[in-house]
């Protein structure tokens, strides 16, 4: 590991974050780097001043009954709790049957009109995601080839078994899995690599029909998505768009 | 009439039940929710005031929280959101505090008791986090002073883990700089 990747990861190596593969990586370089041991030395200093000079602000007194009081008196949460159980007159329900009406209308329409963007915001967050996992040096959480390591890893770490395939032979070795974080959901990034590129996929579960392979390009990356019995899946690398496309086809057998 | 009157009853029973469960989940994070809005409002008043608006917010989207969930971070979210309407609300004034409070030069730090000096050090270090990017301070107060993992700033915060990481590291780079700096003019 080259002291720019140890000094990039020092912070969290010295929090407790890394994995252990990456923290053993760290702490072999710092005890023979002088530099590093600096930067180490100086994160102690901090956080000793930080804990000696007491800079936390408790709430002051008097402040906790003041809130208790306050949310005695808060009509507003306790008309919304009134409103559905004792008061079925006329007026409330026809407000709020015009408001479903027009929230369906308005889901309908912008629903066909904004699904085209929504799949754009999400290959943007891909994009980014796949650039973070290359510049912060933290592919993996897991670092293996063996599908049978990795798929365990994410047990407990996910609400759903990622399927984990090993192209090794098909010329898409597997390198490792790590947990990511996309469409405001925790999501599997397994780890392939293509001669020098790596290929991120990612993939979670969703409720949406199966649908064939669509490709696209963003800042000079290419994505593959599509979504095959109740996954939805994301493929991307700077490999060229035929190579990506062929691993898909391999992902999907 | 009378069913109308036991209704009411019972529902208000019911709503009395519903704030005592908020009021034992998370009235006991009060220290936090008042730490954090402190100093990302950089005042007292205005911390009472966001973390009053803070504990109504919670209490209104009470039915939203999942019980056994973490609920100091569940709060502490609420809170930020509520800092930041307020700064967006307020952002001339509190950019100009907050330069004032990093530069203002302090009379006591010359003086050679060493319980003073010790307060001086405390100001110091107050000024330094003050005087920070409020991106860098609140994953600094999140993690430094309440001790909270990448993974639950990351969740309070709505970014990846990586964007935790790497804020949380130059901002301690940047407190470093800052503490050094202002120490070694207060001993000139």
């Amino acid at each position: 590991m080259s002291c720019q990747e140890a000094r990039e990861l020092l912070d969290a190596y010295l929090d407790g974050e890394l994995d252990l593969v990456r923290s053993l990586e760290v702490e072999t370089h710092v005890k023979g780097c002088d530099r590093c041991c600096l930067a180490r030395d100086e994160y102690d200093v901090l956080q000793h001043s930080l804990k000696k000079h007491g800079v936390y602000f408790n709430a002051p007194k008097g402040l906790e009954q003041r809130i208790r009081s306050r949310l005695r008196s808060d009509k507003d949460s306790q008309r919304k709790h009134l409103i559905p159980s004792t008061f079925p007159n006329w007026r409330p329900v026809s407000i709020a049957a015009s408001i479903a009406a027009l929230i369906v209308a308005s889901a309908i329409f912008f629903g066909t009109l904004l699904r085209p963007s929504s799949t754009n915001v999400l290959a943007q967050q891909v994009v980014s995601s796949h650039i973070r996992s290359l510049m912060a040096d933290h592919l993996t959480d897991v670092a293996s080839s063996d599908q049978h390591t990795v798929k365990p890893w994410f047990s407990g770490k996910l609400d759903f078994a990622p399927v984990v395939k090993d192209l090794a032979a098909q010329g898409f070795p597997l390198t490792g899995g790590r947990l990511d974080y996309l469409d405001n959901r925790r999501v599997a990034a397994l780890l392939y690599k293509r001669h020098q590129h790596t290929i991120n996929l990612f993939l979670w579960p969703t409720s949406q029909a199966d649908s064939e392979p669509e490709t696209l390009a963003i800042k000079g990356y290419n994505l593959v998505h599509w979504t095959q019995s109740g996954m939805t899946y994301w493929a991307i690398s700077d490999v060229n768009a035929s190579e990506l496309r062929d691993f898909v086809r391999k992902q999907r057998q | 009439m009378t069913e109308n009157i036991w209704n009411k009853v019972t529902t208000n029973a019911v709503w009395k039940a519903r704030r005592d469960r908020f009021e034992q989940t998370v009235l006991p994070h009060l220290n936090a929710a008042y730490n954090l809005a402190r100093w990302l409002t950089g005042n007292e008043q205005d911390a009472e005031d966001v973390v009053q608006e803070s504990y109504l917010r919670a209490l209104r989207s009470f039915d939203t929280f999942q019980s056994g969930r973490d609920s100091r971070g569940w709060l502490l979210k609420v809170v930020r959101n509520t800092c930041y309407t307020w700064l967006r609300e307020n952002r001339g004034k509190t950019v100009t505090q907050f330069q004032e409070s990093g530069q203002e030069p302090q009379s006591t730090y010359a003086d050679p008791e060493t319980e003073l000096i010790e307060k001086a050090n405390s100001d110091l270090v107050r000024h330094a986090i003050e005087a920070l990017n409020i991106e860098y301070r609140e994953v600094l107060i999140l993690r430094e002073l309440e001790g909270l993992s990448y993974k639950e700033i990351a969740h309070i915060l709505e970014v990846p883990l990586g964007t935790v990481m790497s804020r949380l590291s130059r901002g301690r780079k940047e407190l470093q700089l800052r503490l050094f700096e202002s120490t070694r003019e207060a001993k000139t």
